[in-house]
């Protein structure tokens, strides 16, 4: 793991202090919240609904068990004991006082971590595939890539003022689980004929108000060239993006109405300019990187047991078919721990809980712990024969549920139980859904279903490339929730369509209930996912079931 | 034509807490939307909603919020601001433990 090195370990310091200072100059009225409210945003600290939240970075979703000691800490000491995993590998503290702020970010520090950059119109936390440096498919761990992105552009002084928010993504495998095709810049390692790792880099992706897939800038960028040519991109955008209007800031929208080739011209141009700025010392501290990120002394050993227990544990089995992933080492698996328990909110892990998984991973999984964009948490490293014990561990701690990838593996937002810019609730409704699916007993006959819900046009639940999405509305001061269908966050990246007309909150548990009914009727069999049957059939069968009333939906089946 | 003014309650979030709170008539910061002083006059709302933002150490985010007149006092219009006198509707971590 990455280790802070004097300079990252000082400034992170530095800025604690800064904003230590200026809460003091808030608390004593010599800062109105005008004159705040930047300041504490380029620190993480919202205000929201109810309460001050606090959005901390965990880079490229990677931590190890002290660090989640520390955010259980954290949650006991300054909050209400718990905490909310993100949608880009934050965790968010829903309840801390103005006052504990500073001393929550100190805590942060003496475990290198901090909530910069977190928010405000900046390169936010760099995001990669959770299953990095252990997925059986991948090239080559993208999160050196990732930190080396981190250290660039934290306090980057010509980002600080984008025209609008930053996000990057990065992942080292055809298989896409960190939506790069969702960022504004969205890396992903490749290998060229000549056997030589780089990068195909997309552009312009995003969802929101405007949703849109990333765009191929180019196919194979040299490692070499990560730095200059990310800062050429963002450099072309901090100049074309539009200040005049805040829907149409981002660089998707800079990138549709100026065309690829135009953008790629202005980056190819500006990238020429700055190259020779990068003297070698951006590789030199990616070697640096690299060296932390070697894999960790992967055991051997015997797995008849673990096979024995699949044999002798029908709940184990269920739990190993589900939670399991293809690991890069011999006798390992990569296990999700689902954080989406039937009727609980998605994403929230109690202090308790945290602890249990950093015990785990100190005892079992070579000390590392991820956050998934699906607000789940991985053990990336776990040896087959240790799999029964930890399961035993993660049902001690509530956290054993074998629901990954299904209906009631839902990303849902906070929505209007606590966001200032909800227009709706998603907690509330992912809850339902997932306790109907729990009664029904259907979702492992269902197989692989995202079902993914925003309370706002924002989108931060992505539901744009959800399988089903579910966007919650205030129509008329009424919750109304609208469904898209056919998304898909993957490499095969997909903007979900909208059905039809919205759903109050009543109906929209027994709209989609009859969605995966109908589902079932319309597959050609059990091999054929929710996804591949509305790729073959269109959206036609699909609306038909959802609106069975509706005559022009008959029609259109 | 303007859109008819409807009764406002002044509401914001308490400055330390962050926990929404409502002007009183007697120019208090109340947790309980009852107490609020309702505004039925348009002009008067602004005039107290400038008197109310002025107050940088005690709050953030003064605005005018639509209310109507209960059997205890200023009740909420829309469900968002309902949600401001209760807390989150997954734990009981809001006002809603005061009840």
């Amino acid at each position: 793991m990455y280790k802070y090195n004097d300079f990252d370990a000082a400034f992170v310091r530095e800025r604690v202090a800064q904003f230590r200072g200026q809460v003091a100059r808030r608390i004593d009225g010599s800062l109105t919240e005008d004159e705040f409210k930047p300041l504490r945003l380029m620190n993480g600290l919202y205000l929201q609904l109810h309460a001050y939240m606090l959005r901390v970075a965990v880079p490229y979703g990677t931590l190890n068990s002290r660090q989640m000691r520390q955010l259980a800490m954290i949650a006991d000491r300054w909050d209400k004991g718990y905490g909310h995993f993100t949608t880009r590998q934050n965790i968010q503290y829903n309840w801390p006082e103005l006052r504990d702020v500073p001393d929550i970010l100190d805590a942060l520090a003496d475990v290198e971590m901090h909530a910069i950059q977190t928010s405000g119109n900046t390169i936010r936390n760099v995001t990669a595939d959770h299953f990095a440096g252990a997925a059986a498919d991948e090239i080559a761990d993208p999160r050196p890539y990732a930190e080396l992105l981190r250290q660039w552009s934290t306090d980057h002084p010509e980002f600080q003022f984008l025209p609008r928010k930053f996000k990057i993504a990065v992942t080292g495998a055809e298989a896409d689980r960190a939506v790069i095709r969702a960022h504004d810049i969205g890396l992903q390692l490749v290998r060229n004929d000549a056997g030589d790792i780089g990068f195909r880099v997309l552009v312009g992706g995003g969802l929101g108000r405007t949703p849109m897939i990333g765009k191929v800038l180019t196919d194979f960028l040299p490692v070499a060239d990560l730095l200059p040519y990310c800062e050429a991109i963002v450099s072309v955008y901090n100049l074309l993006g539009r200040r005049d209007n805040k829907y149409k800031a981002r660089i998707k929208i800079t990138v549709h109405e100026n065309g690829i080739d135009q953008i790629r011209a202005l980056v190819d141009e500006r990238f020429a300019r700055i190259r020779a700025a990068f003297s070698g010392i951006d590789q030199a501290l990616l070697a640096e990187i690299q060296t932390a990120f070697a894999p960790p002394a992967f055991k051997t050993a015997q797995t008849d047991g673990y096979e024995a227990a699949r044999l002798a544990n029908p709940a184990f089995r269920s739990w190993s078919d589900t939670n399991l992933t293809a690991h890069m080492a011999d006798g390992y698996a990569i296990v999700s721990v689902s954080i989406k328990k039937h009727g609980a909110t998605p994403g929230d892990a109690t202090s308790d809980q945290m602890r249990a998984l950093a015990d785990i991973a100190e005892t079992y999984g070579h000390d590392e712990l991820r956050i998934s964009h699906e607000q789940n948490v991985i053990l990336p490293h776990v040896h087959q024969s240790d799999l029964p014990a930890v399961y035993a561990a993660l049902r001690a701690a509530d956290l054993a549920t074998a629901n990954i990838g299904l209906a009631s593996d839902i990303i849902a937002c906070p929505g209007m139980d606590y966001c200032a810019l909800a227009t709706a609730r998603s907690i509330p409704i992912a809850q339902q859904i997932a306790t109907r699916f729990d009664e029904l007993k259907l979702e492992h006959e269902v197989g692989p279903l995202k079902i993914k819900i925003s309370g706002c046009i924002n989108a931060c639940g992505h539901h744009h490339v959800g399988h089903i999405g579910i966007l919650g509305l205030d129509r008329a001061g009424v919750e109304n929730y609208q469904i898209t269908l056919g998304g898909d966050g993957s490499e095969d990246a997909a903007i979900g369509e909208r059905a039809g007309p919205g759903f109050s909150a009543d109906e929209i548990i027994p709209a989609i209930e009859r969605l995966v009914l109908g589902y079932l009727d319309l597959r050609e069999d059990a091999s054929e996912t929710f996804l591949q049957a509305y790729r073959r059939l269109g959206a036609g069968p699909f609306k038909a079931v959802l609106y069975p009333d509706k005559e022009g939906a008959r029609d259109a089946a | 034509m303007p859109k008819a003014f409807t009764p406002k309650v002044i509401t914001a979030n308490a400055l330390l807490e962050g926990d929404a709170v409502w002007l009183t008539a007697d120019d208090r910061w109340s947790r309980d939307i009852a107490e609020a002083e309702l505004l039925t006059d348009e002009a008067h709302a602004e005039l107290r909603l400038l008197e109310a933002s002025a107050r940088q150490s005690e709050i953030a985010g003064a605005y005018l919020a639509d209310a109507q007149e209960g059997e205890a006092g200023p009740e909420p219009v829309h469900f968002r601001e309902a949600f401001r006198t209760r807390g989150p509707s997954n734990y009981p971590h809001g006002k809603q433990t005061r009840a």
